[in-house]
């Protein structure tokens, strides 16, 4: 029984080679060249799969992309669910096995390689058939940089595989391949048309080796090809007819029969029957009788049929039954019959052509426009564009040597457009085409059962769902197809999207032409994400930035936080400390004796000019021009709004020299913002900006004891703060290496900030951690610094604010200067909205139970219990830690009027509980700032 | 993926450049002199026009200038471009 479907000498699969691969668990044998679903056919294996919403049995109905029915998933070498059996090309070892629908997605990860490619070309042809041969080798001889992708493993299309074609063929194939400008990608599909000529590919460059596929070359790759000219030769696909349980198993396109055979000499069955509404289906009957098959009949729905064509059948026995139509089927895994009129005939293989739809989803996807072509019963590019044709099939042109004239003629306009002489004409090739034949019916649907009637076989849809869509009012096919997700599945419409159109044409009495179609979207086939990712997966997705310390808190056991693409230590616990515990012993430390941390990923920006501080001035909302050479100044920015956008300090370096620091996540955004008001509003300050947050690595030395240990390794420093007294800096040596160390603090405590360049960091970390060791050291992170500054009230941009709150709604209507007449934000701030008493404002909030930590982002309401919905929210907590300091929880909060609520009590409610609290002034740490001088 | 035209690189791909809405809208001289209603103008409306629209973008990944660009919004299509300063307007 094995391969008993073969043809002899039809094909062009290797008969002298075997593979063995298992479909639902039995084993057939096929041969290099084949298709999963060739091979199946070949074996006679038609019930394939199993339909999602119904469980109806389902075969094979195409030879390509535009499968609907064939799904199966493979199993071996490596699992991947929902492939078309008519797209998985056979190798040794194949494991697959038929869906019901749906697939399952690998438990293991995929250990293959992705990829993408960028091509750059004069003209790229897409569609390797007699057009897009024709249209490539025609440019070729232009001397122009030509690429050509096409799906299939070998050129040709769906020219036959009779000697002059493939001969030509080959020929075509040699001259281009020679040609070293140009690229000619096999296996390769284009997805999707987008901007200025720019066409995504995806090659499948190993998925038919199967396990014998080697590791070091990418499985599949996308190219991204841009193009000045492109040629679509993308074909045409044979449509449907919507007839009674056109679904079965056994039942084909007939030009995919004609594929099956020609390509693969596989005949899909013995007795046929076939229906047809044009000339195509009749090569079908012909060649499949020719190869030994029994041809019951052919049901014509047109009333004549062309002479030659009625010879061509009676010669070989076939009757020809014109006027006639298939209305209904029998069977169960496999088609057994036919029903015409009253009648029923036997058969195994039904082939349909209810006419042929042009390939145009490229071509619509460029914005060309399309036109309903009467005679065919499809929609056809209306014209080309200034950039992109289209070529053969893809254009309406049927008929091998009008095709291969027709891509000639679409790369001669190309190169007219791209102003370049045409070189030596191309030779047609040698295929006898059959007379002029007569022009098809349209005929979408053949009176019956609607919901027996499939559209869209893969979604399950029947005429009766297209019906309900219509009949619940929908009057265009953009909403019936959403209603009745027609067109969504694997084949994208090729199938089904202009068979619902003719038929949501009918049902609503309108002309098909003004209806249309869907759009046709990318991507034009399913791709898996793996392919779009190429590289940018894993590590490799994101930029990791790392500080120059790095490595040390990695060796100390640090765990890690993201805050954009840094990672910074998050805290260093000890003999398996919990985040808790590790946080209140760093805390305490930095409040008791000396802590220090990697604060490298603040941001740092130079300011160099005669006008920096001018520049300086119309951001910040404090005067920075008047900062005198040493001295350091904290200051906010807003935004035109007057919503703060981002605090830090500023060092004056020099009469004309400012260093900026950013917060850690803002940096590139202040940079960006500087940069754009200066080149747009203000071109005539003479100011320059650079980024320097990765020259310096910057270690705050912090608490009470950080005098101690600085003294001990900057020996020729006065640390006294008499001689370094607060927001001052100074140039100095730390640990022999050149510093600058600024007394800044964002904890309260007594600190110093040690700036040195990044290079050196590892060393002056070390000097100081053994320094700091008689101390009692402790390196901390990020946690311990969101706590440390929370007791003080220091608000972190985009934690404690969120893009609505001033500065005077965080109480810093200190930093806001009354001397000057303007800034970046002032004028919002005398806006009505901007005054309102009740706006929110941060506060401190202390739970009453002093063990409760409140979530961040939780609300707050004014009763203990919660009233009925809408609950009037007053405000939400923004931070929230435990305190080693304070001996309790507390909370930083922006509540609705909140300074005039200090001392109320509110409440905070969780899941099924309410946690009172008491509103408070925010700083609750050594208001008076008595600690920072030591 | 559109092709912008940057006036001093060329031709670059859309996602090298940052967007900067739109062109000819400058910072109030005296802002302290204009009403909450003008002022609300300058901060919150911008127009939003089917059509030709004048705008500006940044070339991020590139020179990091800004410059002015008339496009067309129905079809995305870029009319012109212009180094700042010397651009006609829309």
């Amino acid at each position: 029984m094995s391969n008993a479907f073969r043809v002899d000498a039809l094909g062009s699969v290797d008969r002298d080679k075997s593979l063995s691969f298992t479909f639902d668990g039995r084993e057939y044998t096929g041969h290099p060249g084949d298709t999963l679903a060739s091979a199946l056919l070949a074996n006679g294996v038609h019930h394939v799969a199993t339909s999602i919403k119904y469980g109806r049995p389902r075969g094979i109905m195409t030879a390509g992309v535009e499968e609907p029915n064939a799904l199966v998933q493979i199993e071996f070498p490596f699992p991947e669910p929902m492939l078309t059996a008519t797209t998985v090309e056979l190798y040794d070892g194949l494991v697959a096995r038929g869906l019901s629908g749906q697939g399952r997605l690998s438990t293991r990860p995929d250990t293959a390689r992705y990829d993408t490619v960028h091509a750059h070309c004069d003209v790229l042809v897409v569609g390797a058939g007699p057009a897009g041969l024709a249209a490539a080798l025609t440019a070729s001889r232009a001397g122009v940089r030509v690429v050509v992708v096409d799906e299939l493993p070998s050129p040709g299309g769906s020219l036959p595989g009779t000697a002059p074609a493939c001969e030509w063929v080959a020929d075509v194939t040699d001259e281009l391949s020679a040609n070293s400008d140009v690229q000619l990608l096999r296996r390769t599909t284009a997805i999707g048309y987008y901007d200025d000529g720019l066409v995504l590919a995806l090659e499948k460059r190993t998925d038919h080796l199967g396990a014998a596929a080697p590791a070091h070359v990418s499985r599949q790759r996308v190219w991204r090809i841009r193009a000045r000219q492109v040629v679509f030769a993308t074909g045409a696909y044979e449509r449907p007819i919507a007839f009674d349980d056109n679904d079965r198993p056994g039942i084909m396109l007939a030009g995919s029969a004609r594929t099956y055979l020609g390509r693969f000499g596989v005949l899909a069955g013995r007795e046929v029957v076939v229906f047809t509404t044009n000339d195509s289906a009749y090569l079908a009957a012909t060649e499949l009788a020719d190869a030994g098959a029994r041809v019951r009949a052919v049901i014509d729905a047109r009333s004549e049929v062309p002479a030659h064509w009625l010879d061509a059948c009676a010669a070989r026995g076939i009757e020809v039954r014109a006027g006639q139509a298939v209305s209904g089927t029998s069977g169960a895994e496999r088609i057994t019959g036919v029903r015409v009129g009253d009648e029923e005939i036997g058969c195994d293989l039904l082939l349909v052509s209810g006419g042929w739809n042009p390939a145009v989803a490229l071509f619509s996807q460029a914005r060309g426009t399309l036109r309903y072509d009467g005679v065919l019963g499809g929609f056809v590019p209306a014209g080309a564009l200034d950039t992109v044709r289209t070529a053969g099939a893809a254009r309406g042109v049927l008929g091998s040597a009008e095709v291969v004239s027709d891509g000639a003629e679409a790369a001669l306009g190309a190169l007219a457009a791209l102003g370049k002489t045409a070189g030596e004409p191309v030779a047609l090739p040698a295929v006898g085409d059959a007379p002029a034949g007569a022009p098809g019916a349209v005929l979408w649907q053949v009176p019956g059962s609607d919901d027996a009637q499939f559209v869209d076989l893969q979604r399950d849809q029947t005429v009766a769902d297209v019906l309900r869509a219509t009949g619940a009012g929908l009057t265009s096919v953009e909403h019936v197809k959403r209603y009745t997700t027609i067109g969504t599945a694997h084949d994208q419409g090729r199938t089904s999207g202009v068979l619902t159109s003719g038929i949501v044409a009918a049902a609503l009495g309108v002309d098909i032409a003004e209806l249309g179609t869907p759009r046709l979207r990318p991507p034009a086939l399913p791709v898996a994400f793996a392919a779009f990712a190429g590289r940018n997966r894993g590590e490799l997705f994101d930029p990791v930035r790392v500080t120059s310390l790095h490595r040390w808190h990695v060796e100390h056991g640090a765990l890690f936080e993201n805050v954009g693409q840094w990672k910074r230590p998050w805290y260093y616990p000890v003999g398996g400390e919990t985040i808790e515990e590790a946080v209140l012993r760093e805390c305490r430390a930095a409040r008791e004796g000396v802590g220090m941390m990697d604060g490298s990923t603040l941001g740092k920006i130079s300011v160099q000019g005669p006008d920096s501080g001018e520049l300086l001035d119309r951001f910040y909302t404090n005067v920075m021009s008047s900062l005198k050479v040493g001295r350091v100044r904290y200051g906010v920015m807003c935004g035109v709004d007057g919503m703060v956008f981002d605090d830090g300090t500023v060092l004056r370096l020099a009469e004309e020299e400012f260093l900026v620091t950013t917060t850690t996540g803002n940096a590139a955004k202040v940079l960006d913002r500087m940069e754009e008001w200066l080149q747009t509003e203000w071109p005539d300050l003479r100011v320059r900006l650079t980024s320097v947050t990765e020259h310096w690595a910057t270690i705050p030395l912090v608490g009470p004891r950080s005098r101690d240990v600085l003294a001990l390794v900057a020996p020729t420093l006065d640390v006294s703060n008499a001689a370094f007294g607060f927001m001052t800096w100074q140039d100095t040596v730390v640990a022999d290496v050149p510093a600058r160390v600024a007394r800044i603090s964002f904890s309260g405590e007594l600190a110093y900030e040690i700036n040195v360049p990044a290079w050196y960091a590892h060393t002056v970390w070390e000097a100081l951690y053994a320094a700091g060791g008689p101390f009692g050291i402790t390196p901390y992170g990020t946690e311990t610094m969101h706590v440390l500054r929370a007791e003080k009230a220091y608000p972190i941009i985009g934690q404690d604010t969120d893009g609505t709150i001033t500065p005077q709604d965080l109480g810093m209507s200190w930093v806001v200067s009354g001397k000057k007449d303007e800034f970046v934000g002032r004028r919002s701030f005398d806006r009505a909205e901007n005054r309102r008493a009740d706006r929110k404002q941060l506060v401190g909030l202390l739970p009453v139970d002093e063990r409760t930590l409140l979530p961040e982002g939780a609300q707050i309401i004014a009763t203990e219990t919660v009233p009925a919905p809408p609950v009037p929210m007053l405000g939400h907590i923004t931070s929230s830690y435990r305190s080693d300091a304070l001996g309790r929880t507390f909370a930083l909060a922006l509540l609705r009027g909140g300074t005039r609520r200090v001392g109320e009590t509110l409440y905070v409610p969780l899941e099924g509980r309410t946690v009172a609290v008491t509103v408070t002034d925010p700083v609750l740490y050594d208001k008076e700032g008595t600690r920072r001088d030591g | 993926m559109q092709l912008i035209a940057c006036p001093w690189c060329g031709e670059r791909e859309e996602a090298e450049f940052h967007y900067g809405g739109q062109a000819h809208v400058p910072y109030p001289a005296k802002p302290a002199d204009l009403d909450d209603e003008q002022w609300a103008q300058y901060v919150f409306f911008r127009d939003n026009p089917k059509g030709p629209f004048a705008e500006r973008w940044m070339h991020a990944a590139g020179c990091r200038r800004w410059f002015d660009a008339l496009r067309d919004t129905a079809t995305h299509q870029f009319l012109s471009v212009h180094r700042m300063g010397e651009e006609p307007r829309a």
